[in-house]
């Protein structure tokens, strides 16, 4: 694959390598969303990636031409980080739990050492006797060059036809 | 005979005492929201949508308003129409997309099929059905009994007898017309919006909505964030323009209105919106001023306003535009829809500012609505101990000597005493 020149020699012409290598990055980044690491989790991030959730039932795709539910450049990014530390962020107060599962890890892309990932996903949360449930399928752009991976961006589209759980306070 | 509604009395107000209580069993109650159903949503105006949701002939979508499912449309012709969305047939859904262009509507459980001016279409062998089918209106949609709108926005009402919209509205044309003026070309919808439920009753998100006491303990994350990102501003240019407070808008409807603290892409530049933008928002606000002079012009460009109308249509003017309307589905639990409106024919790049402005504090995965709705569900569930502790406060202000303030709770106490009023009128 003429994308992979920008990868790791180890990783290059290895597709299964690659996605071996991929799937323990997602699991990583899933583990610490569990564990409320989200600092942790936002140093996963390249500077100047963007993380969004598009609105449900509709295929809009452009943040700058449609109402989305997250559309964060890095710097809000970074604030929704610092906000779900404090305890006055009060729809997490006190935190929920929360698991994150993730399947059908696929690189559906590669240019320059840089995957676009693709992977479903549902992510439960509880909090006070109610467990909400999010399902979709994470749209990712992984700069591969060097380790550890660095998210450049990350989309969250819910399988949804509306927002049945009514809040976006975790990261799904 | 209502025993609800007769005894003992939901709404008390006391202002010898300044006392203004309501009882939570208000917000618990299915016998209550029963009778709201009949009370309130079977006679106001409530909102259906925008003009420019169908813009285009044959355009349509289809809303839940009222506890009705109905189709909001425009015709070959380009005439707005609001019908029943239940197959005169048998009852199906004939619509069943959230939205669409069509030449027509077809019910596919047996096929009947209607103009998109509601007209039954389908021409059945001889035999089948009896002129009256074809020529007597019996076999056509039913249209909602009134359909009216103010400014691009579409209400409709179950009473045929209801007094015009624009009477309805009342004061709160003055301040539909602030959003609506914002841009000569009109104003839009962005998008298909956001839905969500909130577990919670419905008057709770009337009230929050325009509450402005909540504002800094609920939303310090929020200030927080405009803090360190550089842009809370709150000192304002208007600061002549003494239009901090509240007003009564009649018939249930209210307003607040304050200086604002953050950025409002109609023409209030702040330091995050980048050095880019502040020549381009000047230039929004000279031609506000321009077209409506240094007061009126001023106030749009630099205040901020959260409007109720009664029931259920909230039109915030805050760091954004939002609409919001929401539906109860039980006495805790209500469905929202809200959308984002900007300028029709919007620069690319103001239009993404709008929009990244609205997420900065609106919406489900905003930095603040969230704990909004963290806040009303709180109180649902506190609402538990309703047998004991039985009832809110709703007092804040009532002492207070001249206007009151938009951090007082007189625009709740309007929402309530039109709720009594109404629901006192069932019998």
């Amino acid at each position: 694959v003429n994308g992979d020149v920008g990868l790791p020699s180890m990783l290059r012409n290895d597709t299964a390598a690659l996605r071996g290598r991929m799937e323990d990055f997602l699991y990583l980044e899933v583990d610490l969303l569990d564990d409320w690491k989200i600092e942790e989790w936002f140093a996963l991030f390249a500077e100047g990636a963007t993380y969004e959730v598009p609105p449900t039932g509709s295929d809009e795709s452009d943040p700058a031409t449609s109402l989305f539910y997250i559309a964060d450049d890095y710097v809000r990014l970074r604030e929704r980080v610092v906000r779900l530390t404090k305890k006055e962020a009060h729809s997490e107060f006190p935190r929920s739990q929360q698991r994150h599962m993730i399947s059908n890890v696929r690189i559906t892309g590669l240019a320059d050492g840089v995957a676009d990932v693709s992977c479903n996903f549902v992510t439960y949360r509880a909090k006070r006797g109610v467990v909400d449930t999010y399902y979709g399928k994470h749209l990712y752009r992984i700069d591969c060059t060097a380790e550890p991976f660095r998210i450049k961006s990350k989309r969250s589209v819910l399988a949804m036809d509306m927002l049945y759980p009514g809040k976006l306070t975790i990261i799904i | 005979m209502d025993t609800i509604l007769t005894t003992p009395q939901m709404v008390v107000e006391d202002r010898g005492r300044h006392l203004f209580r309501v009882a939570r069993r208000a917000f618990t109650d299915e016998s209550v929201l029963e009778a709201e159903r009949r009370a309130i949503f079977d006679h106001c105006w409530l909102y259906l949508g925008h003009s420019s949701e169908i813009a285009a002939n044959c355009d349509f979508i289809t809303r839940a308003v009222g506890g009705r499912e109905l189709i909001f449309n425009r015709d070959r012709a380009g005439a707005v129409h609001a019908f029943l969305n239940t197959c005169p047939h048998r009852g199906a859904m004939v619509v069943r997309e959230k939205k669409g262009n069509a030449l027509s509507f077809r019910c596919f459980y047996h096929g009947w099929s209607f103009n998109v001016n509601g007209r039954f279409a389908s021409r059945f062998d001889e035999g089948n059905y009896g002129k009256e089918h074809y020529g007597g209106g019996c076999a056509d949609l039913a249209q909602v009994p009134r359909l009216e709108s103010y400014r691009d926005f579409w209400f409709v009402n179950f009473d045929r007898n209801a007094v015009p919209l624009a009477d309805y509205l009342a004061g709160a044309k003055e301040y539909i017309d602030l959003v609506a003026d914002q841009n000569e070309a009109g104003m839009e919808v962005v998008g298909s919006g956001q839905q969500y439920i909130i577990n919670a009753n419905w008057k709770l998100l009337a009230e929050n909505s325009i509450d402005a006491f909540h504002g800094f303990p609920v939303h310090s994350t929020y200030f927080d964030y405009l803090k360190t990102i550089g842009s809370l501003r709150m000192e304002s240019a208007g600061s002549e323009f003494s239009a901090s407070g509240m007003h009564d808008l009649g018939n249930g409807h209210a307003v607040i209105e304050y200086a604002s603290p953050w950025g409002r892409p109609v023409a209030r530049w702040v330091p995050s919106m980048g050095e880019d933008k502040r020549p381009v928002i000047a230039a929004l606000r000279e031609g506000l001023v321009k077209r409506f002079g240094e007061q009126r012009g001023t106030r749009m460009s630099e205040f901020s306003r959260n409007m109720l109308i009664f029931p259920n249509l909230v039109i915030n003017d805050i760091m954004a535009i939002t609409v919001r309307t929401f539906m109860p589905a039980a006495p805790n639990k209500m469905t929202v829809s809200a959308w984002a409106l900007g300028s029709r024919g919007e620069d690319h790049d103001l239009r993404k500012l709008r929009l990244f402005n609205f997420l900065e504090f609106l919406g489900p995965g905003g930095f603040a609505t969230p704990d909004d709705q963290e806040a009303l569900e709180n109180c649902q569930r506190g609402y538990q101990n309703v047998r004991e502790v039985g009832w809110n406060d709703i007092s804040k202000g009532m002492p207070r000597q001249g206007p009151p303030m938009n951090d007082d709770e007189e625009q709740m106490r309007c929402f309530w005493r039109q709720w009594r009023d109404r629901m006192g009128a069932v019998s």
